[in-house]
């Protein structure tokens, strides 16, 4: 009797937390097809905004110079975080690692605005320095001081990301093949990176979506000319409800539902081939 | 002779492997660590520099200077005085973020923890699917989920449209802007946060214990109270945080979500740098920010450092 109350409870709190969760997702997707930029009425289905979307310069470039930006996060933060990981994961002393630690994990909770200031003003005060000494300012702001700040954010999330996976590896695997003869930079190479391909991949995507949505980091780094899609969007959400938002944002969404879905399971595919592979070499 | 030479080979490509391990290991931790340094540590201690800087035009003045063979420090804390002083407008903002982020907090906990326990004691089938459906939202666009929330909530928006139609209101309910919109904003964007970790600690939870309280004599009530949540206290500890520290300095929800008498001091601070230029100012708001969250921020760095030691051993 209690346990089957328990199980009711435990069901519609489950619901409630959902409908939540995807109440605002739903209402973009429906919204964006509604033919009326009215909130208030429904005035028929329709891909108006979408068509709209397709002509309008500072979304498609936005886009644009956003996905250039991601795919370069993505990257660098993969590697950075990866590096940041197996320090933390496989040197249990070093100088500084306490420092350092702390150094990785701050960006995921210290707000952005003060990440975003603090970085703009280093570079700032980076470029009037190579301007007062060569005479020519660099860097400028712009799609490489956007990729800083956005790599720093993407790598704490990846060092996270890969250093779970790290910590839960068997480390016999790495010990067996050092005993065998490897260096350990083939024992790297050949054994540690195959069996964290997967955890590399969820750190790329996560770091490549973090990207991509970013506003206030851009906000700050950017300069005149590099205007990101979530810095065009903000904007726009800023003066009131833009039916052609509603459009960006069923596509988002649909693209990234996709993606998420279709590389989680080919990742968790490639994870079972390669338990089946080790499994039938471990019978051998 | 011939002897000699094959036990020296050895001997010197086993030393030039020490070097190369080392090299690697130094390379391993080097490049973050310089890469973190210069994009992290150094940006906090120019953005003080910044704050007591004496400013001439757009350019901040040295901080040391040689005056007549003499080291000059010119330290200027006139913003700090007016932000803690002068203009209530800043402690105000402080305050009142503190209090929408505690508030955050809490009420992500009380919504967050049934949530993730339910999710830990569902059909381990069930699992991957439900923790999928928690970390989807947060795949897509948190700017594009938190404008939605505008649509849900304005005046002529759909939960007005809806009320009205039903005849539940007579006229449209202020919602937008208000506190309540910031609050909701707040807590729907910060959920995952709190649910992914308690949910992580829950599911690893060994059942016998409970089990064993419940053979005891326990009642499920007790046992949830005495048993589960103490040992939950890590994901509790570590949710909280990943709420509470981000949310202080939070600037987009307010933005989009919030109204005239819901300050908050992300805003404060964008202002003073994008409306008022004023980057000195902008600097000490944000060094006042940094020293209010510092001490959850330890705490935070405290819990990941015990996570990393409790993994691996």
């Amino acid at each position: 009797m209690r346990n089957r109350a328990g199980e009711i409870t435990s069901r519609v709190w489950l619901i409630w937390g959902f409908v939540f969760l995807y109440l605002p997702i739903v209402t973009l997707i429906v919204l964006s097809f509604n033919a009326s930029p009215l909130v208030t009425t429904w005035a028929g289905f329709s891909f108006k905004w979408y068509g709209e979307l397709v002509r309008d310069v500072v979304i498609i470039e936005g886009f644009l110079l956003s996905l250039k930006i991601a795919l370069m996060t993505a990257t660098a933060s993969v590697v950075l975080g990866t590096f940041a990981a197996v320090a933390l994961t496989k040197f249990p002393r070093f100088t500084g690692r306490t420092f350092f630690s702390g150094m990785v994990n701050s960006p995921l909770v210290m707000p952005e605005v003060i990440i975003g200031l603090s970085l703009l003003l280093t570079l700032v005060s980076l470029q009037r320095l190579t301007e007062d000494l060569f005479g020519v300012g660099w860097p400028d702001r712009g799609t490489f001081t956007i990729w800083i700040g956005h790599t720093l954010l993407g790598m704490a999330y990846a060092t996270v990301v890969i250093s779970s996976r790290l910590r839960e590896m068997n480390p016999q695997l790495e010990e067996a093949a050092l005993d065998l003869g490897a260096k350990p930079w083939q024992v790297f190479f050949l054994v540690t990176l195959p069996l964290i391909s997967q955890a590399l991949g969820s750190a790329w995507l996560l770091s490549f979506t973090l990207s991509l949505d970013d506003v206030v980091l851009s906000a700050f780094l950017s300069g005149p000319g590099s205007t990101t899609l979530p810095i065009a969007i903000f904007s726009r959400a800023r003066l009131g409800l833009n039916p052609t938002v509603n459009a960006v944002a069923t596509l988002t969404v649909l693209v990234v539902s996709i993606g998420v879905v279709a590389a989680s399971l080919w990742l968790a595919r490639i994870e079972r081939k390669r338990a089946r592979e080790m499994a039938a070499a471990a019978k051998n | 002779m011939s002897a000699h030479v094959s036990t020296a080979a050895p001997a010197a490509s086993r030393w030039l492997d020490r070097v190369v391990a080392r090299l690697g290991r130094k390379f391993v931790i080097g490049v973050p660590m310089a890469f973190l340094l210069a994009v992290f540590a150094l940006p906090f201690l120019v953005v003080f520099k910044i704050s007591v800087s004496e400013t001439e035009g757009v350019r901040f003045l040295d901080l040391l200077t040689w005056v007549d063979g003499m080291l000059q420090l010119k330290l200027r804390f006139s913003n700090y005085l007016y932000i803690l002083f002068e203009d209530a407008l800043y402690l105000e903002a402080y305050l009142s973020s503190i209090k929408y982020a505690a508030l955050t907090t809490v009420i992500c906990l009380f919504i967050g923890y049934p949530f993730a326990y339910f999710m830990a004691r569902s059909r381990p089938e069930a699992r991957p699917a439900l923790l999928m459906l928690v970390m989807l939202p947060f795949w897509t666009s948190f700017l594009l989920r938190v404008y939605a929330w505008k649509m849900l909530l304005a005046d002529n928006g759909v939960f007005n449209n809806i009320a009205l139609a039903l005849g539940l209101l007579d006229e449209p309910l202020k919602i937008m802007h208000t506190p309540f919109s910031l609050t909701l904003g707040m807590v729907y964007t910060y959920l995952p946060f709190m649910v992914l970790p308690l949910y992580a600690n829950l599911v690893k939870m060994d059942i016998r214990l409970l089990e064993a309280a419940l053979d005891l004599g326990a009642t499920p009530w007790q046992a949830f109270w005495r048993i589960t949540v103490p040992l939950s206290k890590g994901g509790i500890v570590a949710g909280a945080l990943l709420v509470f520290i981000p949310c202080v300095g939070e600037f987009v929800i307010p933005e989009l979500l919030g109204g005239p008498q819901t300050l908050m001091i992300g805003r404060v601070l964008w202002d003073e740098f994008f409306a008022n230029n004023d980057w000195p100012m902008a600097a000490s708001v944000a060094v006042v920010m940094v020293l209010l969250i510092i001490v959850p921020l330890a705490l935070f760095n405290k819990y990941q450092a015990e996570q990393s030691a409790g993994g691996r051993a």
